[in-house]
Parts: C-alpha cells; sequence; structure tokens
C-alpha cells in the first residue's frame, strides 16, 4: 500500500532521515519506537508531505506522491493524522471540528455530515459532547475527538504522531482504547509512540528507528524479546520495565 | 465571570466621578476670590469665547474640519486594511516556504521606506511630486496618504496576527485534505482575527491623531480650522484647547468601543 524508497529529509546541515526504505501493506499496523531525535517523527510527517522530503520516492496506492505534479491535497483525503497536541479548532464545535473538511471537499451534505460526526463520536464514547467547544473537554477527549475528525475522511490509514505523549497519565487508557479497537477493525494504521505495553499488542511489526535509519524492524514479539541490533537492545534495555 | 463584578461595580464608578466633579465646582465657586476669578476674567472668557466661536459662525469651521478629519481617516483605515493584508499575506505565505518572486522584495521595500520616514514627509512627497502635475482632491491626497501610510503598520499587526496562531492548526487543515488557502481561510484567519482587533483599533486611534498634519497640503482638518480661528482672532487659547478636547472625546468613544469589543472576543475563549 505504501512504499517508501531511499527517503532522505535535511533540515538544513542536519540529517534527520537518511536511506529509509519500507514496506507497508494494507490492513498492517505499524509501531515506530525510537530514541527522542532519531527522527521517527519525521519519518511519519513525510509519509503525507507535512515534512517535505528532500531525496527519495514515497508511492502510496501505487501513485508517486513525492512528484511535484502529484495533488497531495487528495492524497491526504485518504491518510488520516492524529497529532500530539491534539490540534482540534477552537472556534469550531466538536461537531464542527469533524465536519468541516469533509463538507467543505463535499463527502457528505449538511445533514448526512451531522449524522455522520454523531455516528464517530459514539465510536470515541463523545456523542452527547458533539456541540461543545474544544475548551470545555480534557486532553483524553481532544485526542478522541482528533481521532473521529481523521476518520471522518474515511481514510485508508491512520498515521498517529505520539498520540499519548501529551496526555495526563489517566487519560493514556481511553485513547489507546480507541486505537485498539480501531485496529481490531482491521484499519491500516502507522504509530509514533512510547507505549511499548501498546506496540506488543497491537503491532504487526515494529520499527526501530535511530539516527535517521530504520536499525530493525519486525514483529513486537521478536523485536521486543530477541532484538538483534545492539542499538535496539541498548534503547529497550531503558524503556522497557526492569 | 469578570464581566458579572464589572457590571456591578461601574455605576459606583460613576457616581465617585460625578461627586469628585461637583465638589472641584463647589471649591472654584467658594474659593473664587482666591483664584483670581472675578467677574472680570469672566467677562474676558465670554468675548473670548464668542470671538473664538460664535463670530462669524466659526464654530462650523470646527466641525467642517471634524468632518474632513472623519473622512481622512475612515478612507485611510480602509486603504489601509487592504495594503495591509495583502502585505501581510505575502510576508506570511513567504515565511510558509512560497516562493513570490518580486513580491515579497516588492513588500520588503514598501515596508522599509513607509516605516523609515516621517509620514509628513510622505505626504508633501504624494502631493507636490507625485501629484504635482495634477489637479486633485487634496482630502483624496490625503487618504491616499495615510492609507499608504497605515498599511505598513496594520501590514504588522496582521502578520504577527496570523503567525501567532499555533502552527499545528494549519497542519491539521492540511492533513485533512484541505488546501492551504483554504485552511488560511476556514481555520488560521478566524483565529487570528482575535489576536488583531484589538491592535487593529489601537491603529485607527493613532491614525485619528495623524492626521493632524494634513494641514501642511492644506486640507482643512480639525486641526487646520483651530489654527485658522487662531489666526483671525490672535487668540490660541480657546481655539487649540477646543481642537484637542474633540479629539480626547473621539478618542475616549473608541476606546470605551474598543473595550466592548475585546471583552466580547475574550468571553468567547470560555464559553
Amino acid at each position: 500500500m505504501i512504499t517508501v524508497k531511499g527517503l532522505e529529509k535535511r533540515f538544513g546541515d542536519n540529517l534527520v532521515l537518511n536511506q529509509i526504505d519500507a514496506q507497508i501493506e494494507m490492513g498492517e499496523k505499524i509501531v515506530v519506537v525510537g530514541p527522542s531525535g532519531s527522527g521517527k517523527s519525521t519519518f511519519l510527517r513525510c509519509i503525507n508531505r507535512l515534512d517535505e522530503p528532500t531525496a527519495g520516492e514515497i508511492w502510496v496506492e501505487n501513485e508517486l506522491i513525492t512528484d511535484p505534479a502529484c495533488d497531495i491535497n487528495r492524497v491526504r483525503q485518504k491518510m488520516g493524522m492524529v497529532f500530539q497536541h491534539f490540534n482540534l479548532f477552537p472556534h469550531l464545535t466538536v461537531g464542527g471540528n469533524i465536519t468541516m473538511a469533509p463538507l467543505h471537499l463535499g463527502l457528505y451534505k449538511a445533514d448526512g455530515a451531522r449524522k455522520r460526526a454523531l455516528e464517530l463520536l459514539d465510536r470515541v464514547g463523545l456523542a452527547d459532547r458533539i456541540d461543545d467547544y474544544p475548551v470545555r473537554l480534557s486532553g483524553g477527549q481532544k485526542q478522541r475527538v482528533a481521532i473521529a475528525r481523521a476518520l471522518a475522511m474515511n481514510p485508508k490509514i491512520m498515521l498517529f504522531d505520539e498520540p499519548t505523549s501529551a496526555l495526563d497519565p489517566e487519560m493514556i487508557g481511553e485513547v489507546l482504547d480507541v486505537m485498539t479497537e480501531l485496529a481490531r477493525e482491521g484499519m491500516t494504521m502507522m504509530v509514533v509512540t512510547h507505549e511499548m505495553g501498546f506496540a506488543r499488542k497491537i503491532a504487526s511489526r515494529v520499527m526501530f528507528i535511530d539516527d535517521g535509519v530504520i536499525a530493525e524492524a519486525a514483529p513486537p514479539a521478536e523485536l521486543f524479546d530477541h532484538p538483534k541490533n545492539p542499538r535496539t537492545k541498548a534503547f529497550l534495555s531503558k524503556v522497557l520495565p526492569h | 465571570m469578570n464581566t458579572a463584578s464589572s457590571m456591578h461595580r461601574r455605576p459606583v464608578q460613576r457616581l465617585v466621578s460625578w461627586l469628585v466633579l461637583a465638589a472641584v465646582l463647589v471649591i472654584v465657586v467658594v474659593f473664587r476670590q482666591q483664584l483670581g476669578l472675578n467677574a472680570e476674567l469672566l467677562e474676558r472668557l465670554k468675548t473670548n469665547f464668542t470671538n473664538n466661536f460664535i463670530v462669524d459662525q466659526r464654530w462650523r469651521w470646527l466641525l467642517s474640519g471634524l468632518g474632513q478629519t472623519i473622512l481622512i481617516t475612515v478612507f485611510a483605515v480602509a486603504l489601509g486594511v487592504v495594503i495591509g493584508l495583502s502585505i501581510a499575506l505575502i510576508k506570511v505565505l513567504e515565511h510558509n516556504g512560497k516562493k513570490l518572486f518580486f513580491l515579497t522584495r516588492f513588500a520588503n521595500l514598501y515596508l522599509t521606506v513607509i516605516r523609515g520616514t516621517p509620514v509628513v514627509v510622505q505626504l508633501l512627497i504624494i502631493y507636490y511630486v507625485i501629484f504635482g502635475s495634477v489637479n486633485i482632491s487634496k482630502v483624496l491626497v490625503a487618504s491616499l496618504a495615510f492609507g499608504i501610510n497605515s498599511g505598513a503598520y496594520v501590514a504588522e499587526i496582521i502578520r504577527a496576527g496570523i503567525l501567532a496562531v499555533d502552527r499545528g492548526q494549519m497542519e491539521a487543515g492540511r492533513s485533512l485534505g484541505l488546501t492551504y488557502s483554504v485552511a488560511m481561510r476556514r481555520i488560521v484567519l478566524p483565529q487570528a482575527i482575535k489576536n488583531i482587533l484589538p491592535a487593529l483599533f489601537n491603529e485607527l486611534i493613532t491614525l485619528l491623531k495623524e492626521t493632524a498634519v494634513a494641514g501642511y497640503i492644506a486640507v482643512a482638518d480639525l486641526t487646520r480650522s483651530g489654527d485658522m480661528i487662531r489666526s483671525r482672532t490672535f487668540d490660541a487659547f480657546m481655539p487649540l484647547l477646543a481642537v484637542a478636547l474633540i479629539y480626547l472625546l473621539i478618542v475616549m468613544m473608541l476606546t470605551r468601543l474598543m473595550a466592548r469589543v475585546e471583552r466580547r472576543l475574550r468571553r468567547s475563549d470560555h464559553r
């Protein structure tokens, strides 16, 4: 579904991603882990070109999206994204947040959009908050609305950029539950996270990124229990419970 | 919650200010001898007042001067906002890494020149140099000059207001497949307005006062009208004080209006 070839990203002189190759199949749940500053968020953000790759190719469903002639806005419609800091639109209600883009892009008519928003909110357990403004919501609730907002575009893949890193500990569970449910329903997902328990539970493959390269990629049982790369071992010894 | 308590406070404050005013009047009347406020002085003030404002219906000069001042200010603000928004968008696009070639250079040149030279000089150049050989309404020239001048400051206000919106907002919009311009119009600008409006109001007040130099190209604005009365009556005190008071009153009214608008904008922060 997604093929990455020789992806490179520089910020000025700083080489953040160095020759990344990856293949993601439909229905896969890729969890990307690695030390901070290793380039894992940049990798995710390059896949929908929120960060522009400086070299390399990214193919999404047999379309070269790094081609300047590619209509990236159309491609992004099928790639939902969830951000660390939620990025809800504070001037719109929860319902408005969810329906604004689909309405503007002609996915639904007005009454259909509200019905769809209610459905999605019901899925994340927040149907009663449709007319509230984001400022009234807790962090966990905001992130669940953000997930519903991304789902409203009927994406084929969901990108999660550290979705629980800005949350108070007691709110992490409710967001991970929604994501687990989404994974169980068969959504193709790519998740950058520090939640190793979650990775072990839902990942089809875990990618360990260090220093701008994929140092190791394997199913969670293999990568967590029998890491091959010494850098993976060193990282896991720091983050896994002792 | 803030609004509720200030609503209780306001009538009290008003009462206090009336009491202070009354006390001052009482003191003035009781101690009029000691203050030198004898009948002769009062008579002189009355004559001066008549000379400056009643004779020849000179109060009408002030009135029409005020009209010109307001006209110039309103036109200049409108022009300033149009120019300012355009320049601000150019600067923001540049900030977001779009390539605009000569447009950014033009915007930077405009900002540098306008902010680097006095508004009076700009006014004189536009009147005597640019429109030197054309017969054109002076009020129009003044409106143009102050509008072009104000545009530079409005541009900075709008630019700062847009850049103050978290960049995650634009990213969230783009990630949903919206184009840059749609995300800007539907997501970023509605939030930027809150940052922009108070500062823009301030610019309006500044501009109103800056138009006082329009007399340099012989526009009979409020200041010039007061000065014309002075040159007729050889009395500076009365006409100039009246001019100052009129400016002050308008600015106070605008300030009040601004406070009300700001309060309304803040209210939407915790709905």
